[in-house]
């Protein structure tokens, strides 16, 4: 939780670090896995305020992330709108669809959810594969158009890892704002014990669909953002795999934080670049983290320093003494 | 019309058991230890491709290939069991969850690894010279299909119902603290349960590989159809989940007949999406209610 | 204040209430006993809409709330809380008691991802009076606690405490004196008694009969999901039936 005051802090000094690491690495190859590290970063977020806060399990946001690229990729290719139009489109369609779905899906708890979930992202991914004539079917989506504003059009890395994270960064302020608030208690309490939190007074159902859709909205503007940068999209981005490695994710960063989301997204965006010479290692690394990770360190990466921190100071008691 | 029709049901009974087989490894984890086993699927793909392994590497007969397939797979099943399960039995479903889709990743991974990325196929049984039934026709695997599952379902029954140890495993599954407390070893029964079912898994795996040949990554599918059918039983452990699994398998392979083929795996989904909505607890129970 | 009408429960083959009917006058402490297995917990999830009867009404100040949602319930002034401490585990002692103060507040999800100044305006009035509320029961010290940590006996009163948050017309108390010991229950009938002063009607399902003779204005008596008798403590204490009952379980 902490303060206000850190919680700013903190989000400041995190844009401040995004804003000038493409000093560090201009021009270079990395630029557009830092482009991706954004994306993936809003598609965390989106999930933790689902998982970690609330505590509803989805293994279907690939198909929310692969309906607004898909959306958006097919209203300008095709018909040509305006793709910050398209992206408003999207993100109304897919909010709506989630919301529909919501209310009898969320009824179910735990492994039930998990599969209904999974059950939809398939459905949604066959869609994509099949309806051939509207998303070009499993050879993808072409021509899509870059993102403009005025008489700048967004076709660089460097101008869209600022486009990218600019909404990224958005993403992560209202997340954090909404997770300090009373809607945020609401969630968690729903997470520890629903039953408790509707005596309460407080609308478990509703609040859960609510949350279920401002996550699917969050997928889906990432998921329009990732078809105007790439301008190509094809249905093996969006499948059950990606849904999986989006909870690994989530749960390496750690649930219930909003910058763990970040750590997250940027560790597991950039191990396969990495392993980029141990090709196919990277699908055991992820499942051996995965257990690992819930195993032994249930608090993910951002618990590490309070993991270390009192083993830091033992050890420097003990450089102390024999000094 | 009606032979098209005959041959498309056929042939969905046999995916059918193959499902109904792999439903009630989910049933049998489920009832034991309230979890469902996302790497359940995985045990069909270790079966198939060790099989193969087996028969085409070492150049094993088919009988000790399958033995020695089942056997290992057991031992994977084992071995997750005492790794993660078991020190996490107090877990939340939500950490259940991630733990077993981890697994599954993990053996997937590794299977990869080891056998490579390309499909395999398995010889049929005995021979592949085509029977015809009432103007459908049927491979001598398909049969193998039917008498197999029949007699492990035959045998699961059995075990359930007269064994102690199924008995055993039975009060487990209706209230695993009361079966701790008249003395019931629960934690070897949840050993026994990860067991079987791995063994139930590969064993669909291997009689199905001959038709549909296998790879490192049939167990996502097949492990999902398998959960369908248990949910349609209504995580029943016995004939409700073979009734779920055949239910599915014919209605696929109408709907893929009939309809388009390449929306066959989305008929699976929409039908588990539909009872898991209209009636969570399966097709034949009647609803409890949640204790508070 | 709350009337329950021919309320019967039927679990698969398991009847848990049959017919019962009660009323709870305002202002009351009204007690609610019987044997273990006699369905007092049920009659609760039932009055609070956890469980859906078989049969049966149930009216709140006279008007009908059969089967409404607890999180409507909650809205009309009614709260509970647990047999088996239902607390918000992971969070902090007084957060537990801010969502008890949900229903005071407005601020949706918009508002609150802006911050809006209406959003902070209302955190700052939640937070001074869940501090009362810590204050009322005497958990003010251990506001910043984890509440999954607290000592039972005071998850117990934290419970109390975020009920009453809500500022209910009625509370009732499944169990508060189970795993307390002697001092904490001496403390819990003080603290029942405060909350009635304050206005609110109390209906209590207790096994500790000295605490129940003792602050309960009458006494409804459940054996085998059946309703037994009802009175004044003296009554119950003097009526055959439910001494047999008694004396016949245990
Ligand atoms: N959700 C449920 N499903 C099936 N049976 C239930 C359920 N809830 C309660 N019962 C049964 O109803 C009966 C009454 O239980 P209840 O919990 O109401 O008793 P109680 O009076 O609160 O007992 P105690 O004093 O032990 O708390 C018991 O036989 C119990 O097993
Ligand atoms: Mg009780």
């Amino acid at each position: 939780m902490g303060s206000e005051r850190t919680n700013l802090l903190k989000f400041l000094l995190f844009s401040g670090s995004v804003l000038v690491a493409p000093v560090l690495f201009s021009g270079g190859y990395l630029m557009n896995v830092l482009v991706f590290v954004g994306i993936n970063t809003m598609l965390a977020v989106a999930l933790n305020l689902l998982l970690g806060y609330a505590g509803q399990i989805s293994l279907g946001q690939a198909a929310f992330f692969g309906l607004g690229a898909y959306i958006s990729g097919v209203a300008t290719a095709t018909y040509g709108l305006n793709p910050w139009a398209a992206m408003g489109c999207a993100a109304a369609i897919v909010g709506l669809i989630a919301f529909a779905i919501g209310f009898p899906i969320l009824k179910l708890k735990g492994h039930y959810l998990a599969m209904a979930t999974l059950g939809f992202g398939i459905i949604v991914y066959i869609a994509f594969n099949e309806t051939v004539e509207l998303t070009g079917g499993p050879s993808g989506l072409t021509g899509i158009p870059y993102f403009t504003a005025g008489t700048v059009q967004f076709d660089s890395d460097m101008k869209n890892y600022y486009l990218i994270w600019g909404f990224a960064l958005m993403t992560i302020l209202l997340s954090v704002n909404l997770v300090n608030s009373r809607i945020g208690r609401a969630l968690r309490a729903i997470h520890d014990s629903e039953v408790a939190a509707r005596v309460m007074g407080v609308n478990a159902r509703l609040l859960k669909v609510q949350i279920f859709t401002l996550s699917a909205v969050i997928s889906s503007v990432a998921g329009s953002l990732y078809a105007h940068t790439m301008t190509f999209i094809s249905p093996a981005s969006f499948g059950f795999n990606f849904s999986v490695e989006l909870l690994t994710m989530v749960v390496i960063g750690g649930l219930g934080s909003v910058y763990g989301s970040f750590l997250g997204a940027a560790l597991l965006t950039l191990l396969p670049e990495f392993l980029r010479t141990f090709q196919d290692y990277d699908i055991v690394a992820y499942g051996l983290l995965l257990i690992l990770m819930t195993m032994y360190m249930p608090g993910g990466l951002v618990r590490i320093p309070s993991f270390v921190s009192p083993i830091l100071a033992k050890i420097k008691a003990g450089v102390g003494k024999h000094a | 019309m009606s032979h098209q029709i005959l041959q498309y049901i056929l042939s969905g009974l046999s995916t059918g058991a193959i499902y109904s087989l792999i439903g009630i490894g989910f049933a049998i984890i489920y009832n034991s230890t309230g979890i469902i086993n996302f790497a359940q699927g995985e045990f069909v793909m270790l079966g198939g491709i060790m099989t193969w392994f087996f028969l085409s590497v070492f150049q094993l007969p088919l009988i000790a290939a399958m033995v020695l397939a089942i056997a290992l797979s057991t031992a994977v099943g084992v071995l997750f069991e005492r790794l993660t399960i078991r020190p996490l039995r107090n877990a939340s479903p939500l950490i259940l969850v991630i733990i077993t889709i981890g697994a599954s990743i993990l053996i997937r991974g590794m299977a990869m690894l080891i056998w490579g990325k390309d499909t395999h196929s398995l010889p049929m049984f005995t021979g592949s010279e085509p029977l015809t039934v009432a103007g459908a026709t049927l491979l001598p695997q398909h049969l193998w299909i039917f008498g197999i599952t029949l007699f492990i379902i035959a045998v699961n029954r059995f075990y359930f119902h007269h064994s102690i140890s199924g008995k055993a495993m039975r009060a487990c599954s209706h209230n695993r603290r009361a079966a701790g407390l008249v003395g019931i070893d629960v934690k070897r029964m949840v050993l026994f349960s990860f067991a079987i079912s791995s063994a139930l898994g590969s064993v669909a795996g291997i009689i199905t590989a001959p038709l549909t040949m296998t790879s490192y990554d049939v167990g996502i599918m097949l492990g999902l159809k398998g959960f369908c059918a248990a949910i349609i039983g209504g995580m029943s452990s016995g004939i409700a989940t073979v009734v779920g699994g055949l239910l599915l398998g014919v209605l696929e392979s109408l709907g893929a007949g009939m309809v388009s083929s390449g929306y066959k795996d989305a008929i699976a989904f929409i039908i588990l999406l539909l009872i898991l909505v209209i009636r969570p607890q399966g097709l034949f129970k009647k609803a409890e209610t949640e204790r508070v | 204040m709350l009337r329950v009408e021919g309320i019967t429960q039927v679990f698969g083959g398991v009847t848990a209430l049959r017919d019962v009917s009660f009323s709870v006058a305002e202002g009351e402490i009204k007690g609610v006993i019987g044997p273990n297995g006699a369905g007092k917990t049920t009659l609760f999830n039932i009055i609070t809409g956890i469980y859906r009867q078989t049969a049966g009404d149930v009216f709140l100040e006279n008007k009908i709330v059969t089967s409404f949602q607890p999180e409507k319930l909650a809205l009309r002034g009614m709260v509970r809380t647990f047999q088996n401490v239902e607390l918000f585990g992971a969070m902090t002692v007084m957060e537990n008691v801010m969502v008890g103060l949900h229903t005071k507040s407005r601020c949706g999800i918009l508002s609150s991802c802006l911050k809006l100044p209406s959003h902070l305006r209302e955190e700052r009035h939640i937070l001074e009076k869940a501090m009362t509320c810590l204050d009322f029961v005497g958990l003010a010290e251990d506001a910043s606690l984890v509440a999954g940590n607290l000592p039972f006996g005071k998850g117990r009163m934290l419970e109390i405490a975020r009920a009453m948050a809500l500022e209910p017309r009625i509370i009732l108390l499944d169990e508060p004196a189970a795993g307390l010991n002697s001092r904490e229950t001496a403390e819990l009938g003080a603290l029942i008694r405060k909350i009635r002063g304050s206005g609110v009607t109390v209906v209590l399902v207790e096994h500790d009969m000295e605490l129940v003779m003792d602050i309960c204005d009458t006494i409804l008596v459940l054996n085998l999901g059946q309703r037994l008798a009802e009175g004044t403590p003296r009554e119950i204490q003097e009526n055959p039936a439910v001494i047999a009952a008694y004396l016949g379980e245990g």
